[in-house]
């Protein structure tokens, strides 16, 4: 037994209102900046629909994650590490600019500048990568709420699995939305994919990290994870992907996603597992097996034996508390509402959903039955609006059992809560029936319902004697100790690799004490897609098919 | 436990888990010996300890140098608190506040609020839509040099312009085609003031207006503009009604500008219905507390056509055709009253309507040609002999005593609430009445009614009689609201006669379930359950059911039809005034809660009273000429029952008579200069009132509403600040452009034909264009209205600036703070008013000196002039029905005097009427001495000049402090005060409920530390005392103190000649207008050679606030990136669309390209174009006009409802952004084609 923590999170996708609030302030946070426009390492995806990059889940075309081999070992679903290094040069499975979005911005200035002319002004999108006028046909988030559902319904891929459950009529129209960061896997195949060893679990709290000064830029964690979470930055070429943001979570603050989150759907805590299990849980034959045998490597943080053995393994006092009071240990282990997304691609993700529950009443009206009575209610789960089959094609390998499940226990809360809330007496055969005291019930309601700020984010600091210069604030290299004042390297005109913060900040500054609207024409071939005004094509966001070009100017300006 | 149990099935194998094999393990193990991580022992993974230098990237991202706290002053309810990130002086991003105080231990909190748009702000700040300095059209600019260099003076150089035809027009026909040039601020607001001046002198200063709307958001900013506007006499225009957010149906019912249940107060309902209102798009940062509520059993219903963002969550979605909301809550209604009033009683639902609604009280029937009835007036106790000389007899109505049988007066009517024998009158205690809800008993005679209907396919109105059980009250006829209620539900009781329903399932009476499917599409048995579950939630609660409902049923023009429907639903359930229950309206419904301190900011009353306040809706559908393309009468909406009282009237009409007899305000008023007409009265040795009625039955004087086609009643000068009128607001885009701007426009409509036009209001053989002198906007970045504008000065952002935030969402107040200094050349709202002010008064001083200014005040709400028109009954002196009297049949005259030279020390002080005055709010007048003497402290008082020894309003933070200290939300002193005042009129306690923070003043400063919970104060109808949640009418229902109507109840009957005239006496079904009758469009459902004919509906943008954010790159990566259009996949199919498809939209009003999103949540018939999308993103040239594709206003146009204009009667009488005709667009249709996918801009 090897205990470990790790720092997980679960979302609430029944209370998730699709807005989007996650996404911008992470991407404020963390990718406003050249290179990496096209990067969320947060983003939220309506459901059905196929996600971002598209089709990511389809593991026949892309071989992320894991399989296992006929002997029954874990194998790289892109083939062992061998076959990794031979085709290092040429990584066929890299989703393209296309599957991502081909980014864009405007000509804004235009409409302060434009001369007099027949017609109002307008702002053109205008593309960043030829920088000519294009026609916008795909974004981040093409298929939010269903838009363009007739044409892109068939491109779901868990959809082809269970085509005949679900009809794209008005009538049957379903959706719910799934946010996403990286799943920080207790197995990641991102690491396992990458050939410099850049790639590294962090070692007392479990975030998964690039090492930017290790990156060479092969891009085989792209291709290794499944989720599709690792962006490659054009501009650094180096491999990118969610810190679960560390800097604040050092400190006892939660990730900005977590905590902009206005659904208040998200929870952060520990979990601790043994790592001595995780490859034995990873390797299970049965896909179905795959959600218990995860549960499985996550410890009881209450087990003596346990906290003697993390004690053992330099877990400190507090971290243990922490994992006892953690309210993912209580949503995946105690209430065992959480899932895991996508177990079958055997990376053990550390970010785990709650099944969206709704509509029930919806379905068991339609059978004349009483729609509020409870053993109605659990016996509509089967036929709710969201198919249980779809939900458990994303959460349980297909196995719907755990998913009806979940989805009972969330129907009996309230079935149950009603009464209390009316001032009736409670009934305790409600949650009797789903396997819970009237205690634990309530529990889970506080947790879910109430949802604390403190309730849900269960975060302790860490221990900086541990690991030097954890704190939020980096005080060590302020902004003037990258090269104080030399222009060359700060701003869009430089070309060699500036910390992206003092990057940003030189180019905004720049644009605030200009006179005109900064135009990169007179600037290095790059441009900052977030804050381009349109003036000037913009090479360089990628990298140039060949070596003349690297070092020079895009010949289109 | 976990880590000790292995399921089944897995060691079923004698394999060794392991890695893919020996050669890679090899490989993966030697990476132990160059990297400095640890590869875990099964070789998975590598981990590593310590050693974060290559973090060092992500750690320097996160590093700032302070955190400022601010919000978003947009037209959004969210107020929520953020904190701005800074470092080295720039601006970095946001995240949310999440220090509100807690709403206790055992609820969910209000952080985090906020959402993506708000997220994305910072954005704006250094973006290239950014204005950075004042902009000018380059061809006025460069005639107004020359015209100054000609004539030296700036005033002069502007009438050089203006006043000359050829140079007007050249400037004017510019607009919008680019052509902005940079000038100064000096230059710029020189210009500016000049057209001030210069209007005013020539044309009077209620040609000028100002517009800004939604002062919650940023109440100083607000207040900048409206102070300087208001204090030279110009006149600031309406936004809630314009906007089509006012319920009418609110001051109808309930005698209120709108009050509504904070989101917290959700958690309190037992059953909740949201009905036309998108949760998780339109209250973004309240949705979690209905996610959270269902975990508390609440069930959820939602009404909407499409599969909406929030049928996600309900329980029931019931998919009901757009605008036929009314149909299914008038059926509900129906099943309430049959199920809980008539086949049994609920004893809460009795008592609560006896007590706080109209149904006990009596109505006279009015016999009609044929024998029948209908319902006429309340019965007064001016009708009792008894009571006939008692005051304001007319005012007080009446009901029939249970216990005595006997006819009583009770207290708490409008009568008791002025006058001196109402004095501790004023309140809803029944002493030992008992209230007989219907007349109905053994012997008890009956009668037939005649009720209108509005149902029948073809459209037009028609009638059906019901029976009902009277009484004779000497020669008179009555019966109860009761009674009449069952009447026009059709709920059939025994012996009654006429044509009651005969089952729910009798699909020809109005109003059952069947009859409601017919109509819209929802199931019958499905209407009938919701509404016996939400009325039976109601009777266990006791009154926990709450319908939250918004944009998707209040932009309709029979809005208040369908509204009324739904507060008959909370009504008669004992859900209004309870927490956890009744309407949660929620649109547009943003609350000031320092009400009363912004107020007298915002318009000056600190110097000048009256201000100008103008209803936006009448003053758009006069200027931008919409009224000469109404090809109907206005008594196309009349019902059957009606007695053709606004026969052979066209709108325009109306309006001018509302204007003439004082109901609705009017501005411009006359057609002269009312600086002139007072020189002219003074002349003439006479009051200015006596004057103006003079010349007004001569004929020698008119109101401009007769002729707003006349130049000398144009409006001419236009302030726009905090706001996108022409590419947001603007119904008729197209008719802006051409009339009142004078530029291209891609109008297609058809003027009226001879006699369609208007009878009472002059027409001009050519209609004019390019009314408006001077466009002036003042903005942070571009939208179609700066594009369109004269002069645009740049603005500050808001996290630039100091000012208040509040909403009605949550019971905070809270700040904005600089996170930055205005950077390039902007500056603050605040900052930018006092300059221009400065330079006007610069320029006045020899051009306007000190003038006497002549203002007409329509009949107010909450005043004695509520009490003007007995009944309601329609008297218009130009008819020859009355005598023109101020303040009574006509607005009040009232002469003040401007010292235009003085206004820029105005604006910079708190003036001195204060001391004398006093403030006044809904009837309460506040002695604010001590908070004068508290400012002069705290702000500092000025030195010399007209306002000598005046506290400061120097600095935005100086507003600040006086909004906070003149406000009884934030001064728990003033709070006291009123509710001690308002002690002597009800003889009710109440003073308690702000005593708990009678000590407590709310200072700047401390909105800046945290949000600040504000304080129960009179201002408002809810009670925050303890703690609770807001809930409105709480105080009505639990210190009985009356509603500000007629009886002083919820009103369920008005009785006003038009609301008869139009059948709305009761709740009724009013289907959407029928476009195809009124303007000739083809029906919903047409294919034809130019496409198909859909319904035209424009709801709330997820990726924007109204035009705000749709520009911003962070929501247009997210979304489409540019305008669209959802459309179902049915309808496109009939025109061959394809998702993303270019294609047009073409009405009588204009053209829109857009592309289209084709989705099977659409329902078939309808498309939705999310509304603001405004024009300056990425749209095309039309091929249906050859000209920029337009906005979602260029399908719209304004239609006023002739009802919306009553006013001088009790609860329907005039107050600013109270009543007034909404700005409706929702039942507008039309074709809808692919074009060619080769899109030129």
């Amino acid at each position: 037994m090897k205990v470990m923590a790790q720092m997980a999170m679960v979302m609430n996708l029944d209370k998730c209102i699709g807005c989007h609030t996650c996404s911008v302030t992470c991407k404020q946070a963390w990718t406003n900046r050249t290179g990496t426009e096209y990067v969320w390492f947060n983003n939220v995806e309506t459901r059905p629909g196929q996600g971002y990059p598209r089709r990511y889940e389809d593991q026949e075309e892309w071989k992320g994650g894991w399989t296992l081999n006929k002997r029954g070992r874990l194998s790289l679903k892109a083939g062992g590490r061998w076959r990794k290094l031979a085709t290092i040069f040429s990584n066929p499975k890299l989703p393209s600019i296309k599957d991502y979005y081909e980014p864009w911005t405007y000509d804004y200035a235009t409409l302060t500048d434009a001369p007099a002319q027949e017609h109002t002004p307008v702002a053109r999108p205008k593309s960043l990568i030829s920088g000519k006028d294009m026609k916008i046909s795909w974004s981040s988030n093409w298929d939010d709420n269903l838009g363009g559902s007739a044409a892109t319904e068939k491109h779901d891929p868990m959809l082809a699995k269970i085509a005949d459950k679900v009809k794209f009529e008005f009538e049957q129209t379903f959706m719910f939305y799934l946010p996403r960061i990286c799943e920080h896997c207790l197995n990641p195949s991102c690491a396992a994919s990458c050939p410099s060893g850049a790639i590294y679990k962090r070692a007392e709290d479990g975030i998964v990290l690039v090492d930017q000064d290790r990156c060479r830029g092969w891009r085989m964690c792209v291709s290794g994870c499944p989720y599709k979470k690792v962006y490659f930055n054009h501009k650094t070429g180096k491999a990118e992907k969610c810190t679960f943001c560390f800097p604040r979570i050092e400190v006892g603050l939660p990730t900005v996603c977590a905590e902009t989150c206005v659904g208040r759907l998200r929870y952060i805590g520990l979990v601790l597992y043994d790592a001595d299990r995780v490859l034995e849980a990873a390797s299970v034959p049965d896909e179905h097996d795959l959600y218990e045998a995860q549960r499985s490597v996550l410890m009881d943080p209450h087990d003596p034996e346990v906290v003697r053995a993390a004690e053992r393994d330099g877990i400190p006092r507090d971290w243990i508390d922490a994992a006892q009071r953690s309210p993912i240990h209580a949503l995946i282990n105690v209430f065992k509402v959480a899932l895991p997304l996508h177990p079958e691609y055997r990376t053990m993700p550390m970010v785990w959903y709650i099944p969206p529950l709704s509509p029930v009443i919806d379905v068991v009206r339609e059978t004349g039955e009483d729609a509020e009575d409870t053993g109605n209610l659990f016996a509509a789960i089967d036929a709710l609006r969201i198919p249980v089959e779809y939900l458990a094609e994303l959460f349980t390998a297909g196995d719907t059992v755990p998913v009806d499940g979940v989805l009972k226990k969330l129907a009996a809360m309230r079935s149950y809560m009603r009464d209390i809330n009316l001032g009736r007496d409670p009934d305790a055969s409600i949650p009797a029936a789903v396997g819970m005291s009237e205690e634990e019930m309530y529990d889970m309601y506080r947790l879910l319902a109430i949802a604390k700020y403190d309730e849900r984010y269960v975060i302790p600091p860490a221990h900086a004697e541990q690991a030097h210069s954890l704190e939020e604030i980096a005080t060590e290299c302020s902004v003037s100790e990258y090269g104080g004042g030399n222009p060359e390297i700060f701003g869009e005109g430089s070309g060699s690799q500036t910390p992206l913060a003092v990057e940003n900040f030189r180019m905004l500054q720049d644009r605030q004490t200009s006179d005109t609207i900064a135009s990169p024409n007179d600037k290095a071939a790059r441009v900052n897609l977030l804050n381009w005004d349109g003036k000037g094509a913009p090479p360089g966001m990628f990298p140039p098919k060949d070596a003349d070009q690297h070092h020079g100017r895009g010949d289109e300006q | 436990m976990s880590t000790e149990v292995q399921p089944e099935g897995q060691q079923d194998t004698q394999r060794e888990v392991g890695l893919d094999g020996g050669l890679s393990d090899a490989l993966v193990r030697t990476r132990r010996f160059f990297t400095k991580g640890t590869v875990s022992d099964d070789l998975r993974t590598l981990s590593m300890k310590g050693g974060r230098q290559a973090d060092d990237f992500y750690r320097d991202r996160w590093s700032h140098d302070k955190v400022v706290r601010s919000t978003h002053g947009v037209n959004c309810t969210g107020s929520c608190s953020w904190k701005v990130y800074v470092k080295d002086g720039i601006i970095t991003w946001e995240t949310q506040q999440t220090d509100y105080p807690s709403v206790g231990p055992d609820k969910p909190e209000y952080e985090p609020r906020g959402c993506p748009r708000g997220a994305a702000f910072s954005w704006y700040t250094y973006s290239p839509t950014r204005i950075r300095y004042p902009y000018v059209r380059g061809v006025l600019l460069q005639m107004y040099r020359e015209a100054k260099s000609q004539h030296g003076d700036p005033v002069a150089a502007w009438a050089h312009i203006v006043d000359n035809p050829l140079r007007a027009r050249a400037y004017k026909s510019a607009r919008g085609k680019g052509g902005l040039v940079r000038a100064t601020w000096e230059e710029a607001t020189e210009m500016v003031a000049a057209a001030y001046v210069h209007t005013i002198r020539k044309w009077g200063p209620d040609r000028v207006a100002g517009f800004s709307p939604i002062p919650a958001m940023s109440m100083v900013s607000h207040a900048s503009g409206a102070r300087f506007t208001s204090l030279i006499g110009g006149s600031m225009l309406s936004f809630y009604d314009w906007y089509a957010d006012l319920p009418v149906a609110s001051p109808q019912v309930f005698g209120d500008q709108t009050d509504v249940p904070e989101s917290g107060d959700w958690w309190d309902a037992g059953y909740l219905v949201m009905w036309g209102s998108n949760v998780p798009v339109t209250r973004t940062p309240d949705a979690h507390w209905m996610t959270e509520a269902r975990y508390r059993g609440q069930k959820v219903v939602v009404v909407s056509p499409d599969y909406a963002d929030n049928v996600k969550f309900a329980d029931e979605w019931l998919a009901i055709k757009p605008g036929t909301d009314g149909a299914l809550a008038m059926a509900m209604g129906h099943v309430v009253l049959k199920e809980f009033f008539v086949d049994k009683q609920t004893p809460y639902f009795a008592d609560y309507t006896k007590k706080y609604t109209d149904l006990p009280y009596l109505v006279a029937l009015e016999a009609v040609a044929g024998g029948a009835h209908r319902p006429g007036k309340f019965l007064t106790a001016a009708d009792l002999p008894d009571h006939a000389g008692e005051e304001n007899a007319h005012f007080k109505t009446v009901l029939v005593d249970a216990r005595t049988d006997d006819l009583v007066v009770p207290n708490g009517s409008l009568g008791d609430r002025f006058g001196e024998a109402g004095t501790g009158r004023w309140n809803l205690d029944l002493g030992d009445i008992d209230p007989r809800l219907t007349l109905l008993g053994p012997g008890a005679e009956t009668m037939l009614v005649e009720l209108p209907r509005f149902d029948n396919v073809d459209g037009a109105p028609g009638s059906l009689t019901r029976g009902v059980p009277v009484r004779r009250v000497g020669e008179t006829l009555v019966t109860t609201v009761f009674d009449l209620m069952l009447a026009q539900y059709g709920v059939a009781r025994d012996g009654l006669g006429g044509s009651y329903a005969t089952s729910y399932d009798d699909a020809t009476a109005p109003y059952t379930p069947a009859w409601q499917e017919t109509i819209t599409s929802v199931p019958a048995s499905a209407a009938a359950r919701i509404a016996r579950e939400f009325a039976a939630n109601a009777e266990e609660s006791k009154g926990r059911s709450m319908i939250l409902m918004g944009a998707g049923t209040n932009h309709w023009f029979h809005s208040d039809t369908i509204y009324r429907g739904f507060l008959g639903l909370t009504t008669m359930t004992g859900c209004q005034g309870v927490n956890g229950g009744g309407w949660a309206h929620y649109v547009g419904q943003e609350k000031c809660r320092p009400v009363t301190g912004w107020a007298q900011l915002a318009f000056g009353l600190d110097w000048k009273r009256p201000p100008r306040q103008m209803i936006h809706t009448a003053y758009w559908y006069l200027h931008t000429n919409q009224f000469r393309y109404d090809t109907f009468g206005a008594d196309t909406v009349s019902a059957a029952t009606g007695t053709g009282k606004l026969a052979g009237m066209s709108t325009a009409d109306v309006i001018a008579k509302s204007a003439r007899m004082g109901w609705m305000p009017s501005y411009p008023t006359f057609n002269r200069n009312p600086l002139d007409l007072a020189d002219e009265a003074r002349a003439a040795g006479r009051s200015v009132a006596e004057h103006v009625v003079d010349q007004l039955k001569s004929g020698d004087l008119r109101f401009a509403a007769e002729d707003p086609d006349a130049p000398e009643n144009f409006p001419r000068v236009l302030a726009i600040w905090r706001a996108n009128l022409l590419g947001s607001s603007g119904k008729g885009n197209e008719y802006f452009l051409k009339h009142l701007l004078g530029t291209d426009s891609s109008l297609r409509a058809t003027e009226a034909s001879e006699s369609q036009r208007p009878q009472e209001v002059d027409w001009h053989e050519e209609a004019p264009e390019g009314k408006l002198d001077l466009l002036l906007t003042l903005d942070f970045r571009q939208t179609s209205t700066t594009i369109f504008s004269d002069v645009v000065l740049p603005a500050a952002t808001w996290y630039e600036k100091h000012d208040l935030n509040t909403t009605d969402m949550h019971p905070f107040v809270h700040s904005f703070n600089p996170a930055i200094a205005p950077p390039w050349q902007t500056r603050t709202d605040w900052d930018a008013f006092q300059t221009i002010a400065a330079k006007f008064s610069e320029l006045a001083t020899t051009h306007l000196g000190t003038r006497h200014d002549v203002v007409a005040v329509p009949l107010l709400h909450d005043t004695p002039d509520a009490m003007a028109n007995p009944h309601g009954v329609v008297r218009d002196w130009k008819h020859g029905e009355c005598e023109p009297v101020p303040g009574v049949t006509m607005p009040k005259i009232v002469e003040v005097e401007r010292d235009y030279a003085a206004v820029g020390a105005q604006m910079q002080a708190l003036g001195p009427l204060l001391d004398t005055l006093g403030t006044t709010t809904k009837g309460v007048t506040y002695d604010v001495t001590a908070s004068i003497d508290y400012l002069r402290a705290k702000n500092g008082a000025v030195r010399g000049g007209p306002a000598d020894g005046r506290p400061s309003l120097k600095r935005d933070v100086h507003a600040c402090e006086a909004i906070l200290a003149l406000s009884g939300t934030t001064n728990g002193h003033l709070a006291t005060q009123g509710f001690k005042t308002l002690e002597k009129r009800t003889g009710r306690l109440l003073h308690d409920l702000a005593a708990e923070h009678e000590g407590k003043q709310i200072t700047f400063a401390d909105t800046q530390a945290a949000p600040v919970p504000v304080i129960t104060s009179p201002e408002w109808s809810g009670s925050e005392t303890g703690g609770r949640r807001y809930s409105p009418f709480t105080i009505n229902v639990e210190r009985l103190k009356p509603w500000h109507t007629l009886t002083g109840r919820q009103h369920f009957y008005l009785d006003h000649d038009w609301m008869t005239e139009l059948g709305e006496g009761l709740p009724v079904y009013r289907p959407p207008l029928n476009m195809g009758a009124l303007f000739s469009e083809p029906d919903v459902g047409d294919v034809g050679e130019l496409g198909v004919t859909v319904r035209y509906l424009t709801p709330h943008n997820k990726w924007s606030i109204h035009s705000e954010y749709q520009d911003n790159l962070f929501m247009l990566s997210l979304s489409r990136g540019g305008q669209t259009i959802w459309m179902s996949d049915k309808d496109a199919a009939k025109v061959g669309v394809e998702d993303n498809d270019w294609i047009e939209a073409v009405n009588r009003n204009g053209v829109v390209v857009a592309r289209a999103i084709v989705s099977h949540r659409m329902p078939e018939g309808t498309v939705y174009m999310h509304h603001a999308q405004d024009r300056l993103i990425d749209v095309p040239i039309a091929e249906t006009s050859g000209k920029r594709g337009g906005i979602h206003n260029s399908l719209t146009r304004i239609l006023v409802k002739p009802s919306h204009l009553i006013g001088g009667y009790a609860q329907l009488s005039f107050a600013f952004n109270y009543l007034g005709p909404t700005g409706n667009q929702r039942d507008e249709v039309t074709v809808i084609r692919k074009r060619s996918q080769e899109v030129t801009y």
